[in-house]
């Protein structure tokens, strides 16, 4: 089945006629994606890759009926871009961009909540349901449709490890990019729930990196309620050296936590099986499926 | 983007908050002078982008001229290795040197993003001082945390709630509610992501002054901030570091011999992480980010290279877009340069592989081509092992 967008998704692109997302509209489209209208101030009326463009969002939403949008537009516009989109009534909000300002995005997240939208990223790939759509920027073929839910804060990595599980013959359902800034949308916690009811994913993979506490909330989620399926999990940054820091506030606040260890400890605590070569997810994922059969 | 300490005071300033009489010296000589002018007893600061200066000697006090005078010339040009510096620590080049000031009481005042809540908050503490950390979790009930949102600022009644809670004489409330006020709005202002005023001392004439000031600008709003661009201290990085951040690549230097070059943070750090699974050390992390072009992947190499303690490298990149044979020239035309001696392994993924390969090894150049993630690892660390 597959979570958050499947062959049905109707697409808007933010930022269409831009550079970048006219090269990733572009191989959206070659995958399949439902792409219906795209969105750049002052080229309404005009076409773009065969698509609509539209003014605003609101405009784009009223006569195209999108499900989800995706944003490629620069930093210092990203958050309004969200809010836009938000504010529009799309439920599904996908932002490529990288380099928002945090207070923007803290900006972002209160409309997000008005609202009652989900944010994918920012700084993210986007995510894939293969076979069926591509709202993002990954490579689509080294994809395949398959039991194995992913959800990264990663780039590349993501790919490295869909690379190896499409190898070990284990497609994917859904992966999906949460992002790698310190505020981001949809995380760990709320995409391990829809895949807990997706029919399609047996698995779910979760690839994590020092940094933020978004794995440790995962652990105590996973922990509480008792998930139906295996999940594994990949943490970088064992060998990372500590940062530089400055100021006492970061370390007061959130406690001396975030390190590659602790969150594998948390979550190897809460029964998730933790991968320790990052070059064996593929076949960690298939000797624990292959142990369900 | 971290500034100095005296920086952060020279914006407190003109928010009106009072601060030591001081002046920035990058002399023995200039100590000499500053230290008759401010009269003793001073204390000499060095002005370096960590803190934790205190506890590493990096803050002196003078009773005379001319001690201040010999305590500069000791620490001007040193490198200063505290808590929060990393090993090798960060050099010297100017101090702050300020008369010293009788202090009644002193507190802990911070704004911060609370990444967790995602929200900002101001943390104070009845307490301040150098064991701040320590005291959070010993006497958490001398601390108090209110949380705040750009779009509202801090409230009246927060800036209050925290005045009273710092046990503050009735004369001094209305004082520190408007110091909150205003460093609140410039935080917003100015897109912080750290001020931190460590202590903030009621000094033994009522007035409230901020002993030590810290802050921290987030990065991504700085093209929204063309003001803050000449602030910004390259000495303090060290030169690969400089080299890298120039042409858009994250280089930080480690202590092992196998460099590393990869796309993406992830699966930079996941590189160096299966190098240290089979027993080598990475000499460094290196993203050369997402938009790889030719000349990025050629500077990248050259920098990877600069450093002596490399005995073997690897270049572990996947690419969707980008094209392997893109990659390949570029790594190919570096090692030239340099005449690449070394052996260097390289992984590819993305289109073109096919190509890409037949340029490494077509070169004449001691590259490898590795099959997978896995063998790359294995053959860095076998040939850096061969190496020592």
């Amino acid at each position: 089945m597959s979570i958050l967008i499947d062959e049905k998704s109707r697409v808007l692109v933010q930022g269409l006629t831009g550079k970048e997302a006219t090269f990733h509209a572009q191989k959206m489209l070659e995958y399949g994606t439902k792409l219906v209208a795209g969105v750049t101030p002052g080229k309404g009326g005009q076409e773009h890759l065969g698509l609509p463009v539209y003014n605003t969002v609101e405009e784009a939403v009223k006569s195209e009926e999108p499900d989800v949008s995706i944003i490629f537009v620069p930093p210092l516009a990203g958050a309004e871009a969200i809010m836009e989109a938000a504010a529009a009534g799309l439920k599904l909000v996908v932002c490529i961009t990288e380099g928002i300002p945090v207070l923007d995005m803290l900006r972002a997240k209160s409309w997000l909540r008005k609202h009652g939208a989900g944010l994918i990223g920012p700084n993210t790939p986007g995510l894939i349901s293969p076979g069926k759509s591509k709202v993002g920027i990954m490579p689509g073929q080294i994809h395949t449709p398959g039991p194995v839910g992913i959800i990264s804060r990663s780039g590349t990595l993501t790919y490295e490890a869909v690379h190896q599980l499409t190898l070990h013959g284990l497609g994917q359902s859904t992966a999906v990019g949460i992002g790698g800034d310190p505020i981001v949308g949809l995380k760990f916690v709320e995409l391990l729930e829809l895949f807990r009811s997706d029919a399609q994913t047996e698995a779910v993979v979760l690839i994590g990196e020092i940094g933020g506490n978004a794995e440790e909330q995962a652990a105590d989620y996973l922990k509480a309620c008792g998930y139906p399926k295996p999940v594994l999990a990949y943490i970088a940054g064992i060998t990372a050296p500590p940062g530089k820091r400055l100021g006492h506030a970061g370390a007061i606040i959130e406690g001396r936590q975030g390190s590659a260890q602790q969150k594998i400890d948390r979550l190897a605590e809460a029964g998730v099986i933790i991968i320790e070569n990052p070059a064996r997810i593929g076949e960690a994922t298939r000797k624990v499926l292959s142990g369900n059969h | 983007m971290l500034i100095y300490e005296f920086q952060a005071k020279e914006f407190l300033k003109p928010l009106g908050v009072t601060i030591p009489e001081g002046q920035l010296v990058t002399t023995p000589a200039e100590a000499l002078q500053a230290a008759r002018v401010l009269a003793t007893p001073v204390i000499l600061k060095a002005q370096v982008l960590a803190g934790g200066r205190g506890k590493a000697g990096g803050i002196l006090k003078a009773r005379t001229p001319e001690e201040a005078e010999k305590l500069a010339a000791k620490l001007l040009g040193s490198r200063l290795i505290t808590a929060q510096t990393g090993g090798q620590g960060l050099p010297v080049f100017r101090l702050l040197v300020e008369k010293a000031v009788d202090l009644k009481r002193e507190f802990y005042v911070a704004l911060s993003l609370d990444r967790r809540n995602e929200t900002l908050a101001v943390l104070v503490s009845r307490q301040g001082g150098t064991e701040i950390e320590e005291l959070s979790v010993s006497c958490p009930e001398l601390m108090k945390k209110i949380d705040f949102n750009p779009d509202e600022g801090l409230k009246l009644f927060q800036a209050r709630q925290l005045a009273y809670f710092l046990q503050l004489e009735e004369s001094q409330i209305k004082n520190f509610v408007a110091l909150l006020q205003k460093i609140s709005r410039f935080f917003i202002d100015h897109d912080l992501k750290l001020l931190e005023i460590n202590p903030l001392a009621l000094t033994e004439d009522g007035q409230l002054m901020a002993i030590d000031a810290r802050m921290e600008f987030d990065d991504c709003s700085l093209p929204r901030h063309p003001e803050m661009s000449s602030l910004w201290d390259e000495s303090q990085e060290n030169d690969l570091e400089k080299e890298a951040r120039k042409h858009g690549l994250n280089y930080i230097k480690m202590d092992g011999h196998i460099g590393c070059l990869v796309n993406g943070a992830g699966l930079a750090m996941a590189t160096m992480d299966i190098i240290k699974h089979f027993g080598g050390r990475p000499a460094n992390f290196l993203d050369i980010g997402g938009g790889v072009t030719e000349e990025a992947v050629s500077r990248a190499f050259e920098i990877l290279l600069s450093d002596n303690q490399v005995m073997s490298a690897l270049i572990n990149v996947f690419g969707g877009i980008v094209r392997c044979d893109l990659v390949a020239r570029g790594v190919v035309k570096a090692a030239h340069k340099i005449l690449l001696k070394k052996p260097v392994v390289v992984r590819l993924e993305g289109t073109n592989i096919v190509e890409g390969r037949k340029i490494l090894e077509g070169s004449g150049l001691p590259f490898t081509f590795a099959p997978d993630f896995e063998q790359a690892a294995r053959l860095a660390v076998g040939f850096s092992e061969k190496a020592k």
